[in-house]
């Protein structure tokens, strides 16, 4: 048994050195569908760290009481619960990015984070460190997508927040907005990331 | 609200609009797996199974179900069950009555319960308001999208990684990601052909 890690270690790892999109390449799919606008994928973001975070402390609160055979469903329910919660506000508050979001809010659901960190982490551990795990993962892969989407829009449609950014000239790479850019955009982050930084421990060979 | 063809659906959910490389669902299998072909295809073959028959349960469920009851808010819940029972029964019948295909198919399963292209399938059918023909050709196609794609880049990934020497840092998901954006790139071809939205 490995000693806890501190409350400074676990933040470090969930924005750094475990980041869930460059290092682990995880839930990577909402990543690329909403990252071509910077607000949609601010409140995206917003959607992901309340999801991440309140689920990974209902699972952690709940580890002693729940099954270890059932323990998948229970923790799919309690993250489809919250994920329906983010969806109504989103309806309710910004009608016109709920529009442009359409189904991938409901696909929180199934991003591997979510999961991933309820398996991994909260349910072997206190709600507090559980809570702060949750926050960091989460704002780390929101770092990610903010940076992916501060490529891409102004790339995409010379604006950034939509204000114009770009030199009037300018021709937009519609290429950039399309599913090809991000998927480059995406490859070639974690390329310079792996390149330059080399984890030593837990880097999977793949 | 679109009045095409369920044949037309069916084509155009395999090519112009691909659930892997235009809506990017299903990616985090996708890049574990599609290290070689073989693996690929039996991964592919059950997500096409299992979407073409959660697309059609999920229709069923909201249409008869959820919107006479007012419920329709609960369907993230509703649908992620669904396909969770579903595949934990497709996974029982096949080790009972298949243990040759549970062999290679057996490994793959729970894998495809957390795969978002079912859910993602199930929730475009719903905002696309499609009809059963429609839901059943949109899951069939985009299973087998899917699938196209995944041996596609794994038959990719197969060579690149037995024949070439990769800089440092680029092996692994970065090489995936880049190959699955040229693949993008070249599906974008088909586009001119139909329109879907």
């Amino acid at each position: 048994m490995p000693k806890p890690p501190t409350n400074a270690q676990i933040f470090m790892q969930g924005l750094w050195s475990d980041n869930p999109v460059l290092r682990q390449v995880l839930g990577i799919c909402s990543t690329l569908a909403v990252t071509n606008l910077l607000i949609n994928t601010l409140v995206m973001d917003a959607g992901l760290i309340f999801t991440v975070t309140m689920s990974s402390l209902t699972v952690s609160l709940l580890r002693k009481y729940t099954p270890m055979r059932i323990r998948m469903m229970a923790q799919t329910l309690i993250i489809a619960s919250y994920v329906i919660i983010v969806d109504i506000s989103i309806k309710a508050h910004l009608p016109d990015i709920s529009e442009a979001l359409g189904p991938y809010v409901g696909l929180i659901i199934t991003n591997c984070i979510v999961m991933g960190r309820c398996e991994a982490f909260a349910r072997n551990n206190p709600p507090w460190p559980s809570f702060l795990d949750g926050l960091a993962m989460s704002i780390g892969y929101s770092l990610v997508l903010l940076t992916i989407a501060v490529i891409r829009e102004p790339l995409g449609f010379g604006t950034m927040f939509g204000f114009r950014v770009m030199p009037g000239g300018f021709t937009p790479w519609t290429v950039m907005i399309m599913a090809p850019g991000a998927f480059f955009t995406l490859g070639i982050l974690v390329w310079i990331l792996r390149a330059y930084f080399p984890q030593t421990a837990g880097e999977k060979k793949s | 609200m679109i009045k095409i063809d369920a044949g037309t659906l069916f084509f155009a959910a395999i090519f112009t609009n691909n659930i892997l490389l235009t809506n990017f669902l299903g990616l985090c299998p996708f890049l574990a797996i599609s290290r070689e072909v073989r693996s690929s295809l039996g991964l592919g073959v059950a997500v096409v199974f299992v979407m073409t028959c959660t697309a059609v349960i999920n229709y069923l469920v909201y249409y008869y179900l959820l919107l006479p009851l007012n419920l329709e808010h609960f369907r993230y819940i509703v649908f992620i069950v669904i396909i969770a029972a579903f595949v934990q029964l497709v996974e029982m019948t096949v080790e009972r009555f298949f243990p040759a295909l549970y062999y290679i198919l057996g490994i793959f399963l729970p894998l495809i319960t957390v795969n978002c292209a079912i859910l993602g399938a199930s929730l475009f059918l719903i905002i696309r308001e499609y009809t059963l023909i429609q839901s059943l050709a949109y899951g069939a196609g985009s299973g087998i999208g899917w699938m196209v794609a995944i041996i596609a880049v794994g038959a990719i990934r197969e060579k690149v990684q037995k024949s070439a020497k990769l800089p440092r840092g680029l092996e692994g998901p970065a090489l995936t990601l880049i190959i699955t954006g040229i693949m993008a790139l070249a599906f974008m071809a088909f586009s001119g052909m139909i329109q879907i939205q």
